[in-house]
């Protein structure tokens, strides 16, 4: 790590990685609207999109802060509630052009938002407690959530989430386009955010909260702070998986979806966004790969997550992340690798 | 390194350097004591520091010195006293704002974020002094571009007072122990403190490790101006570097003076090897 090491100066990083970035972005936008491309095949693409959104705010919560939230599904909830009644309010089916955009754009920030305030009247008597509370007050939250959305109308004498019926006929805004630019945005707002000095406040927090506070970090404000991210995130999920699915039913977010969203962060490593992002992608394209056995996901998906604590806790990658720059870093100092794997094949 | 020790006069509650009398010391505390349930873990403790003086707090096992420790930064409560750093008051506080007030700690039972750098656990030390907010971070704005280079270098250089900077990027969980001691002081530099707290800095440590420790603890006072209190139980260690000492047992302080007069207190050395003088290993 010494002088002669080649390195990429930091401008000349981000420029690169944006320009890789926006790049994967159009080409795969433009491959997947092609006709290479099924109809069913982009769907799917969609929900790992969604998926990968709701892994990597949880693990913002879960990985980088050490919390245990079990009610994942109640943000992306209200954030799909919101964002679905916004865009059936303001009719954004029939929206055309800049509006069109417009509206998408604000259905997806004003999910966040609301989603976010929900993580903060949470995350604020929650987590000024010590010890396990978040895990059984987000228990609560979740199911509470459920509840109230199924039963609101009654209390307030209108229609506004139409019960247990569901909420129907929302715009489908839904696009590749859409969960690709949104999943791209949050990856790297949470970057972003994780290599600063909040960043590092939070991953103290998890490492150790007595000697961060006495690093003069407000634990509890940083703690509500990644509490509040995380269910920003999943509230932008939320909306995404509304206007996706066109209907919405209180039942989709129950517990299981929570645990769901859980077992993915556990899976791909707890402090990993890569290793979320991976786990996203997999385990939701291989219950439809192996729709006979979709019966047997939660059985498969407890095993998976007692097999992991058994034989690797830290996950899959642990808390390795994917860094663009140090592979291009590694190719530029071929020799000085000290890995294992590039060496001879580089010569 | 001269070994001139500085002279220490008496004032009311305390003994302090003469070169600080008429200056408002910098820590004083005034009948400080808590109580655990029935159990009073400190009682009556009185203590003043000066600026830029080392302090010894010293006892055996289970007297009271950490617990003096957690109470000056406010991790407990105290039952009864008061702490007045710089002259404010710190009832009240929370851990982080006494820490910005300008109290910084280490821990007897090491405390370091292991699973970061030893790079990161300085900068998370200087957390506070960094001001960019989470706008410069997510756009990265130039204050963040700023404030993280002077960081970094700010924290190199921290870490070269220990011969560290070259294991910058090493995880402080992977550090021999005592190198995680030390890792453990350059953090709490970091917090840019006026007082440092160290709670047996030598303990795990070999004797030329030790030798070393002694060393640096004076260059750091003598760089940053700063006060520093040690608990150790390391005898050598102690009465080589503090300029004043208290000694501590079953939570009250039984003596007070230079290493000098600590040395050759009967009540000091009865409260170490017991009243029939059946030998203890006190300074083991
Ligand atoms: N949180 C607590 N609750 C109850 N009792 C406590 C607590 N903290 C400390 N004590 C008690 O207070 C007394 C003093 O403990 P303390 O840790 O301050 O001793 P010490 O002087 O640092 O000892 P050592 O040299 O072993 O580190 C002990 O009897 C201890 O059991
Ligand atoms: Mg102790």
């Amino acid at each position: 790590m010494k002088t002669n090491r080649k390195t990429i100066p930091m401008p000349m990083r981000y420029l690169i990685n944006t320009v890789l970035i926006v790049l994967f972005v159009l080409a795969s936008t433009l491959f997947v609207n092609s006709d290479a491309v099924s109809g069913y095949f982009t769907k799917i693409l969609m929900v790992i999109g969604i998926n990968i959104i709701l892994a990597i705010s949880l693990n913002i919560a879960t990985g980088y802060l050490g919390q245990l939230p079990l009610g994942h599904a109640g943000f992306m909830a209200v954030g799909a509630y919101t964002g679905g009644i916004f865009l059936k309010a303001v009719d954004a089916a029939k929206a055309t052009g800049g509006t069109y955009y417009l509206y998408i754009a604000a259905a997806l920030v004003l999910s966040g938002i609301v989603a976010g305030i929900f993580g903060i009247l949470i995350g604020v008597p929650a987590l000024r407690l010590k010890g396990d509370y978040l895990a059984i007050i987000t228990l609560g939250f979740g199911e509470i959530i459920r509840v109230v959305l199924t039963n609101i109308d009654s209390v307030l004498g209108f229609d506004l989430t139409y019960g247990a019926s569901g909420l129907k006929r929302i715009p489908k805004i839904t696009t590749f386009f859409n969960v690709m630019l949104c999943v791209v945005l949050s990856c790297v707002v949470i970057h972003m955010v994780m290599k600063s000095r909040h960043g590092r406040a939070i991953l103290s927090i998890r490492e150790n909260e007595i000697a961060a506070e006495s690093c003069g970090i407000r634990t509890t404000y940083y703690k509500v702070m990644a509490f509040t991210m995380s269910a920003f995130f999943a509230g932008v999920a939320g909306c995404l998986y509304a206007g996706y699915l066109g209907s919405l039913q209180p039942s989709s977010f129950g517990f299981m979806k929570s645990i769901e969203i859980l077992v993915m962060v556990v899976l791909g490593g707890m402090g990993s966004m890569l290793g979320s992002i991976l786990s996203a992608t997999v385990l939701t394209a291989l219950p439809e790969a192996l729709r006979a056995f979709s019966d047997y996901r939660m059985v498969v998906y407890s095993l998976v997550l007692v097999l992991m604590m058994i034989f690797k806790p830290t996950g899959l990658l642990g808390q390795y992340d994917f860094s663009l720059s140090r592979i291009l870093e590694k190719l530029m100092n071929p020799k000085k690798s000290t890995g294992k794997k590039e060496g001879a094949s580089h010569e | 390194m001269s070994e001139q020790k500085t002279k220490l006069v008496e004032v009311p509650g305390g003994i302090i350097p003469e070169r600080d009398v008429g200056q408002p010391p910098v820590l004083e505390v005034r009948h400080l004591g808590i109580d655990f349930g029935g159990l009073t873990a400190v009682d009556d403790f009185d203590f003043v520091i000066g600026k830029d003086e080392i302090g010894g707090l010293i006892g055996p096992n289970g007297a009271g010195k950490t617990t003096v420790f957690n109470l000056l930064t406010n991790v407990y409560q105290p039952t009864r006293g008061h702490i007045l750093l710089g002259g404010v008051d710190t009832r009240g506080k929370k851990t982080y704002e006494v820490n910005k007030l300008g109290i910084a700690r280490t821990f007897q039972n090491i405390r370091l974020f292991k699973t970061l750098t030893v790079l990161d656990n300085v900068l998370i030390g200087m957390h506070n002094g960094m001001g960019y907010n989470l706008g410069s971070s997510v756009l990265r704005l130039p204050a963040y571009w700023k404030q993280e280079k002077e960081a970094k270098q700010e924290a190199l250089s921290l870490l070269s007072i220990f011969d560290m900077q070259d294991l910058a990027e090493v995880h402080a969980g992977n550090l021999p122990y005592g190198a995680q001691r030390r890792l453990e002081i350059v953090r709490a530099l970091a917090t840019n403190p006026k007082i440092l707290l160290l709670d047996e800095p030598a303990a795990g440590m070999n004797p030329s490790e030790t030798a070393e420790l002694m060393e640096n603890i004076r260059r750091i006072r003598d760089r940053f101006g700063i006060a520093v209190i040690l608990i150790e139980h390391d005898m050598n260690l102690v009465m080589n570097i503090c300029e004043g000492i208290a000694v501590l047992n079953y939570g009250r302080i039984i003596a007070k003076g230079t290493p000098e007069e600590i040395r050759k207190n009967p009540v000091v050395i009865e409260a170490y090897l017991g009243k029939k003088g059946g030998a203890t290993d006190a300074e083991g």
